[in-house]
């Protein structure tokens, strides 16, 4: 199955810093096609309004978690089969376990470089 | 001990006149409580106030005691205050790492610079300039933490001196202030006991730790 470059991937993020760091290094990886969610709440919402092939999401945000948005997206009917990655400075086993349980496709610990993000991309979506 | 000289335990908090006797708080409730135990029989309007003064003298004392217990006084010293200066510490090693790369980087687009056509290169370099002088704030930010680094260690000692002078606090109020659960008091999210990162690099998973564990589960 090849990978559509032009998909949509939503990247949820509560430091724009961090947002502008993903998005730069999805660019370099080969995806434009960004949108932006700055907690829980607002990345559920935006994906029930429009389709992504790709949520990359942080962890500790406020007021709804990525665990959270994990477990909704999960949850979900229409929005379970969406592949998540989580991006985030909780490095401890319990919250890799935790995560897993909830149904993440992959785990990056912050902080990262492109060469990680494009490996994890590929584990999850497929070779691009 | 009763002395001229400063109990380095029980460092008072007056800063003590060489020609006067110093006097401990743990000193002071022996004595109230010894006056208090002497007072007996018909009392003079003079005693009578005396007794009260020192009755009040006595109970903030304890007060203060109960409350220092109640505030984990000792976590604070033994506990947060260690931790929080370890945080920061860290801090200032990743900014300084990160700011290191983002300085060589520059140097590498600057000699790319060279290489351009005058007007390019021109541009190529203010750019540049603007983020060398961006990078300032790895000096100034590291200065900043190290000035609120001695500050928590000032609060560290100041609260050490403080248990010394009570006296070990009664009681502990509750097993599980020794041991916070989230690193945000009053959390309300469900899962927030999971949300402590991100952990110190010595304490950290790697990524390579994280893919082996999320291996496990295949």
């Amino acid at each position: 199955m090849s990978v559509d470059m032009n998909m949509e991937i939503l990247i949820v993020d509560d430091y724009r810093t961090m947002l502008r760091i993903i998005r730069n290094l999805l660019k370099q990886i080969g995806f434009d096609n960004v949108d932006e969610a700055t907690d829980g709440s607002m990345a559920l919402k935006k994906m029930r309004e429009k389709s992504y092939g790709l949520v990359i999401s942080d962890w500790n945000m406020e007021p709804m978690t990525g665990l959270q948005l994990l477990k909704e997206v999960r949850a979900d009917a229409k929005l379970k089969g969406t592949p998540f990655i989580m991006v985030t400075a909780e490095s401890k086993t319990e919250n890799v376990i935790a995560a897993k349980q909830a149904g993440v496709n992959n785990y990056i610990v912050k902080p990262f470089n492109a060469a990680t993000l494009k490996m994890k991309l590929v584990a999850v979506i497929g070779n691009f | 001990m009763a002395g001229t000289k400063i109990d380095k335990r029980q460092t008072p908090f007056v800063q003590p006149d060489p020609q006067t006797p110093v006097v401990t708080v743990g000193e002071v409730v022996e004595i109230v409580e010894q006056m208090i135990g002497t007072i007996r029989g018909d009392l003079s309007p003079g005693a009578l106030q005396l007794y009260g003064e020192l009755e009040d003298l006595a109970r903030f004392i304890r007060s203060t005691r109960e409350e220092l217990a109640s505030i984990g006084a000792d976590d604070i010293r033994a506990h947060d205050i260690p931790s929080a200066t370890d945080e920061l510490d860290a801090v200032v090693g990743a900014t300084e790492e990160a700011t290191g790369k983002i300085l060589d980087s520059c140097d590498v687009i600057a000699e790319i610079a060279g290489e351009l056509s005058p007007e390019l290169s021109a541009r190529a370099t203010e750019a540049v300039t603007n983020i060398y002088e961006a990078c300032n704030f790895q000096d100034i930010t590291g200065q900043r933490i190290t000035k609120v680094v001695n500050t928590l260690q000032q609060i560290e000692s100041k609260v050490g001196q403080l248990l010394g002078a009570f006296g070990p606090p009664t009681a502990k109020p509750d097993a599980e202030v020794a041991k916070p659960k989230s690193a945000k008091p009053g959390d309300t999210r469900p899962d927030a006991d999971l949300l402590n990162g991100p952990q110190l690099p010595t304490a950290a998973n790697s990524q390579d730790d994280i893919d082996a564990i999320l291996a496990s589960f295949d």
